[in-house]
């Protein structure tokens, strides 16, 4: 009887996780294959296997700018938010003082906060600042965004991180600076490469915001945008859509291995290999 | 009875000299108001295994911390090799330390461990190799260069943390709880081979350690500390043998307390009375402060030994056993002696049948009195 109970829960059970994977996934499904149809009209039954939307996509200048726009943008932000997230995330790992936590709970702040209305009151402090919009607004506002994320990894891999092996190099006669180029850097540089994948990936797709603070360049995702006017142009809009897509799940999928691996390193002191 | 001077003499083979390789001076660290370390004095000889013992919390490791430079005297000063430690950190300082956990650079191999502090010294890549293999076979590790520190036992990281250590050449060695992490049988191991190690280098070693064996197995001195002050300084053999008080008595091990009278006392001797063992003349403890009239003798159990049938000593005392426990090697018998207020505990061999005395049993003692010490209360 249990063991009937069980198959009969184990396959609802099984039936509710397959019908998850599909809700999640189902609509991510749809972009790859109608970016290799012949048909301009994402509709059923597909009418044949075609390569020259993506073909067309070199041959589009303006999307050639936008692209190179959101590498520079993304390149930027990931940098800015990385270092602003070492500075942080080891001050919070490493001392002990009044205010840790809520200091920590203000800059994990942005991910809930909604991101219209943190677009529109950058743009007013942006301009209230007298800055003209460009590439340089958009990436405060994505810097902004992703000092979240880079903290979440980069906290992941400064704990644990054992004092004594700083101690220890400074007992070895290295200097503060000597100390952390040798041991802190490359202990955490794992950490520290995830984190700039992190927020690469999240600047590279980010609309929201980028629509609201830049001038007249256009990133990625706003070039999209953009393109849905026209009819026609949905197939390009595609395809570019699938290559974002392989794009970011590739960079958070090394991003996760290297945050894994970080974590792994900094645990593994301790002498508990007796 | 044994001359105190004979005692103190140190059990190391290699001669010793009297220079003063590190100097505390009325050291005091405060946390606010607490005394981690309170009023500090000590000299540690040049070439000598010195060890700081006590509870944890007795400040042992933050004396190490100060000589080492991870933290400053709050008053008081602490020289290293005649030089002040003042104002210089801690990778200014010559000494090394063997850390607790290690700390064993995760990211690089046993090798590249070891060269980490002979790096900044740029001694050229075949003289760095050759102190590097040395090192490592001082500590039995040759051939392990290319191991990763995740691949080598708990054993095999204290050994690179030594040779780490060790390569740099320091006029001192710290060591941290060294062997803590270890399970019995390799620490015990470890406490000789760390023994022989410091007598072929001739290094000043300082050891923290709370565990009191280890302490009188390595040292050639032990400094005892309790609440932030040094109790007693001291060869292993005067510590475990002339304890100048209860608290070091207790902490170096068993040991049977007797209310004691003093009758008499000058320089260097002690009379007292004592119920049970009678009118008894000791040496007196160096550091001998009397508290009123009272004093407390003190045996250790494997210095009282069972008279079988008819022997007799010159110094006896008669009672019944009330407990016994079997070690394998070693019997301990509770024994309760009339006019004592608290039985006595004896520690006898098992070869003439210390394990078959019923419980019960009338007993006698023989002790030499030499074997007793006086102690402040």
């Amino acid at each position: 009887m249990t063991a009937m109970r069980r198959l009969f829960a184990g396959g609802w059970l099984t039936a509710y996780a397959f019908l998850y994977i599909v809700f999640l996934y189902l609509p991510v499904i749809f972009l790859p294959i109608f970016s290799i149809n012949t048909a301009p009209t994402p509709k059923f039954p597909l009418t044949g296997y075609t390569l020259k939307w993506y073909e067309d996509l070199p041959k589009t200048p303006a999307l050639l700018d936008a692209a190179w726009n959101s590498l520079i943008v993304g390149v930027s932000a990931s940098v800015l938010a990385t270092l602003l997230g070492i500075l942080a995330a080891r001050s919070i790992t490493r001392y002990r003082y009044p205010g840790r936590r809520t200091i920590n709970g203000l800059i994990m702040a942005p991910l809930v906060l909604p991101e219209i209305i943190l677009a529109i009151s950058m743009l007013l402090v942006m301009l209230q600042l007298g800055l003209s919009l460009s590439l340089f607004t958009v990436v405060l506002g994505h810097v902004l965004i992703c000092i979240p994320y880079s903290m979440t990894v980069l906290t992941a891999g400064f704990e644990g991180f054992d004092r004594s092996l700083e101690e220890a190099s400074a007992d070895l006669g290295e200097s503060a600076f000597g100390t952390f180029r040798r041991v802190t850097l490359p202990m955490v540089a794992p950490a520290i490469i995830s984190s700039l994948l992190v927020c690469f990936t999240i600047s590279l797709d980010e609309f929201v915001i980028a629509f609201f603070l830049t001038g007249t360049e256009t990133t990625l995702p706003i070039y999209i945008w953009g393109q849905l006017r026209f009819a026609a142009k949905l197939p390009g809009v595609l395809a570019l859509g699938t290559l974002l897509l392989v794009a970011s799940f590739v960079l958070m999928t090394v991003a996760e291995v290297l945050r894994r691996r970080a974590a792994r390193r900094t645990q593994n002191e301790g002498g508990l290999y007796a | 009875m044994p001359e105190p001077t004979q005692a103190e003499r140190p059990q190391s083979d290699r001669p010793q000299t009297d220079r003063a390789m590190i100097e505390i001076r009325s050291v005091t660290r405060s946390y606010g108001a607490f005394k981690a370390l309170d009023d500090a004095t000590l000299t540690i000889r040049e070439g000598e295994f010195f060890s700081l013992l006590g509870p944890s919390g007795c400040g042992k490791t933050t004396l190490l911390r100060m000589i080492a430079g991870f933290d400053n005297p709050t008053s008081g000063s602490i020289s290293v090799g005649g030089q002040s430690m003042e104002g210089i950190p801690a990778n200014r300082r010559p000494t090394n330390m063997v850390f607790q956990s290690y700390a064993i650079f995760p990211h690089l191999n046993v090798e590249q461990n070891v060269a980490y502090g002979l790096k900044r010294l740029k001694l050229g890549v075949t003289e760095e190799k050759r102190r590097v293999e040395e090192a490592l076979a001082q500590v039995s590790l040759t051939g392990l260069g290319k191991r990763l520190a995740t691949e080598l036992s708990g054993g095999q990281r204290q050994r690179v943390a030594l040779a780490r250590a060790l390569v740099m050449r320091p006029k001192v060695l710290l060591l941290d709880e060294p062997l803590s992490a270890l399970d019995k049988k390799l620490r015990e191991q470890m406490q000789v081979e760390l023994r022989r190690l410091q007598q072929a280098v001739g290094i000043t070693f300082v050891l923290v350690t709370h565990d009191q064996y280890e302490a009188l197995a390595m040292s050639d001195r032990i400094a005892v500390m309790f609440g932030g002050k040094i109790a007693q300084v001291a060869s292993p053999k005067e510590i475990y043998q002339r304890p100048v008080n209860r608290q070091v008595a207790d902490f170096l091990g068993g040991m049977n307390f007797v209310k004691a009278e003093i009758v008499e006392e000058n320089a260097a001797s002690l009379v007292v009375d004592t119920l049970g063992f009678g009118r008894v003349r000791t040496d007196k403890p160096k550091a001998f402060v009397r508290n009123g009239g009272g004093a407390t003798l003190g045996i250790r159990p494997e210095r009282l030994r069972v008279l079988w049938d008819n022997a007799t000593a010159k110094f006896e005392v008669a009672g019944k056993v009330v407990e016994r426990h079997y070690f394998g090697e070693i019997t301990h018998l509770i024994v309760e002696i009339p006019g004592l207020e608290k039985p006595l505990s004896v520690t006898e061999t098992n070869d003439f049948g210390a394990d078959d005395i019923p419980v019960g049993t009338p007993i006698r003692l023989a002790y030499d009195p030499e074997a007793l010490v006086a102690m402040a209360d």
